[in-house]
């Protein structure tokens, strides 16, 4: 009888073993096929919205993720979000690839986009299954930041440049050029970005300012310009107060008096006005470089069909106009700017919300610099060297 | 049933006996078992750990699809020989770990002087007390603090704008990370010092007065030989803290130490740990330097 139970119970276990290994191949199978599908075509494409997964894991640019629009999107759609803030594209592109299935979704601007695609760390998506993706200004609903042959990597969210800020009850006459953080009147006072993408402004200032170097594109630079707009950096750094980390950084250097004029996004200078600093933010003459920003898919991603409702959620026009107006950015959707007025009188125009293409175009967007200049030629400087600049100009 | 319970129980009684006789037979064993899990632990956790980022600091990242390749060469340590920063990097570092110490030196040591051989019980206790109360609070808020009575319109400045005195600009400077530095590890050089000063028998110094030494000569030959290794070993702990710290920097200062080099190229730039574990044998091989001149001044018998 025993004996007998004992052999049950072997064959048992033999057939829950067996079970299980096919369960973990089939797992393994599943998973590598999705990967693969994930990234090469777009046939494998959900055509509908699921029922949610009840959690959705963020990771965002500061003020992009605020209780105002998070809050109704948790009640609506039963998806607890949890957001992780990044402070630089850097950043972003190491969570998402060390993250694993930990993150969900990404804030990613244009200088991240592209090599989370071909890090294959972001899946294809749909945009015909996000009703207000029709109403994107045409630029951005293929940009060439998230859409590669034809395929969507994401949804474009929201835009704008990066602004010169000041304190304008230190800081007069009022600047009207990027001159104005690499001059040493204000030694002491003036902050920028810790991101080797700000050796792009160099480059745009130099561009305006040294003609003979040639810059066309402050992202596509050859080794000349690039050498120029280092230098250019080393000689700004003794006059630097602090490179900030964190949009909350800037927002405390400027509070404490400790910073009078700086490199900034618009949330800090809404952020500081709302706290009854006197501050002032512009575009100078020379331009202004810029962000548009994408909420992608991480191709780990264990909560797709929350994700799909957040791309829905963020699309529509009141949350557009939300956000557009907390961070200060431009909507990606055109049906945004009344509510924007609605909300904040002046805020649509404010916020160049019903601005021509031709704004748009004005606005050198970050992307990922690479050796491919782009004319057939492959002597730019590619970010890695950036990035050792960066640490080089930092000291 | 029983009867297989009671067999079992026999069973595991005869192995028990027959083991704690081999115990009791071969010392070396009992000792060698009781060993195993805090000496696997330690083996584990620490000395494999240390291993790992040795070897790691030999592969390279690509920096194209972010993978780390598991081949041998020197590109890392090639890059930190030939590129000036990361040497300037480490001086400062150096130099600053060095000039904490020497700080906390001078602030502790008459401080535990008088704990140890002036103050009354009661008051000793109460400066115990103030002494660790800050390792009770948490670390960032101690350095966010710091960061509040720096910045331009802080408190400091306005202590010394009452007093007339003109603005201190220390906010995001060295000499702001070397006071902040100084401040957050001085208990680790107080209780050593400490330790060491309270361990003089007091006869010493009644020898000393007998021969006729004075105040100062018993201190010069007696006090400090003595509370030397104290000294050594509590420099052993400012050194080591400035030397791996990142935090402090970013938050009150506004240049590079080998640990925000390390953090950055950690989380922040590439994801290079091969290139972060490179640098990373700088500080190891500093620390163990250290060590080794600490040993020769017996501060290991201090601790």
């Amino acid at each position: 009888m025993t004996k007998h139970h004992h052999r049950v119970a072997g064959w048992a276990a033999a057939a829950l073993a067996v079970g299980a290994l096919a369960f973990v191949a089939a797992g393994c199978g599943g998973s590598s096929n999705k990967s693969s599908s994930g990234t090469t075509s777009a046939s494998n494409l959900p055509t509908s919205i699921g029922q949610g997964e009840g959690k959705l894991s963020l990771v965002a640019w500061e003020g992009y993720t605020q209780p105002q629009w998070v809050k109704p999107f948790e009640q609506q759609t039963g998806c607890q979000v949890t957001s992780k803030y990044a402070g630089s594209s850097d950043e972003m592109v190491t969570l998402m690839r060390q993250g694993g299935s930990q993150y969900d979704m990404v804030s990613a601007s244009g200088d991240a986009s592209l090599r989370l695609i071909q890090g294959k760390n972001v899946q294809a998506v749909n945009p015909a299954l996000i009703p207000d993706f029709k109403n994107f200004i045409p630029a951005l609903k293929a940009p060439p930041h998230n859409t590669v042959d034809g395929v969507h990597y994401g949804i474009s969210l929201q835009w704008g440049p990066n602004t010169l800020l000041y304190n304008t009850s230190k800081v007069t006459p009022a600047p009207s050029s990027w001159e104005a953080i690499y001059d040493p009147k204000y030694k002491g006072q003036i902050t920028v970005p810790d991101n080797p993408i700000q050796i792009a402004d160099a480059a745009l200032y130099l561009s305006k300012t040294q003609p003979g170097l040639g810059i066309t594109d402050p992202y596509e630079l050859t080794q000349k310009q690039f050498d120029a707009a280092v230098s250019l950096m080393k000689q700004q750094r003794p006059l630097l107060k602090k490179y900030w980390a964190l949009a909350s950084d800037e927002i405390d250097l400027f509070k404490n008096g400790d910073a009078a004029i700086g490199a900034s996004w618009p949330y800090q200078t809404n952020t500081l006005k709302a706290d009854k600093v006197p501050v002032k933010d512009m575009i100078p003459t020379e331009g202004a470089t810029g962000w548009a920003d994408t909420w992608m898919l991480s191709s780990k991603s264990k909560h797709p069909n929350c994700a799909y409702q957040w791309m829905k959620w963020v699309s529509t026009p009141k949350v557009q106009a939300q956000q557009a107006i907390y961070f200060g950015e431009t909507p990606a959707n055109t049906k945004a700017c009344p509510i924007m007025d609605s909300l904040s009188p002046g805020s649509c125009e404010q916020y160049h919300a019903n601005a021509p293409a031709s704004y748009f175009d004005s606005i050198k967007f970050w992307k990922t610099p690479s050796a491919d200049c782009g004319n057939g030629k492959t002597d730019c400087i590619d970010y890695s060297k950036w990035q050792q600049a960066w640490t080089e100009i930092k000291g | 049933m029983a009867q297989v319970v009671g067999e079992a129980g026999g069973r595991t009684r005869a192995a028990r006996l027959r083991l704690s006789a081999a115990f009791w037979r071969r010392p070396w064993l009992r000792a060698g078992s009781l060993l195993v899990p805090p000496a696997g632990a330690y083996i584990l956790v620490y000395v494999a750990a240390l291993a790992v980022l040795f070897v790691s600091a030999f592969w390279t990242l690509n920096t194209f699809t972010g993978t780390i390749e598991h081949t041998w060469n020197l590109d890392n340590f090639r890059t930190l020989w030939n590129d000036h920063t990361y040497w300037r990097i480490a001086g400062r570092t150096i130099g600053l770990a060095a000039a904490v110490t020497f700080t906390d030196i001078l602030l502790a040591f008459p401080l535990a002087y008088f704990m140890a051989r002036l103050a009354g019980p009661r008051l000793r206790t109460v400066m115990f007390v103030m002494v660790l109360l800050p390792l009770w609070s948490s670390y960032l808020a101690r350095i966010y603090s710091w960061r509040l009575i720096l910045s331009s319109d802080g408190a400091l400045n306005w202590w010394l704008s009452k007093l007339g005195l003109p603005d201190q600009h220390l906010a995001y400077t060295n000499w702001a990370v070397w006071i902040v530095f100084s401040y957050i590890w001085l208990p680790f050089m107080i209780l050593p010092i400490y330790a060491a000063l309270e361990r003089i028998p007091p006869s010493y110094v009644e020898a000393s007065a007998d021969l006729g030494a004075r105040g100062r000569t018993t201190f010069r030959r007696v006090i400090l030989p003595l509370a030397l290794p104290g000294v050594v070993a509590g420099s052993i702990f400012t050194f080591s803290l400035t030397l791996g710290d990142y935090i402090t920097p970013i938050l009150v200062g506004n240049t590079q130490f080998i640990g925000n080099v390390i953090y950055r190229n950690v989380l922040g730039l590439s994801y290079n740990l091969p290139f972060a574990a490179a640098y990373a044998t700088v500080p190891l091989a500093v620390m163990a330097i250290y060590l080794i001149l600490a040993r020769r001044a017996g501060a290991f018998e201090a601790l």
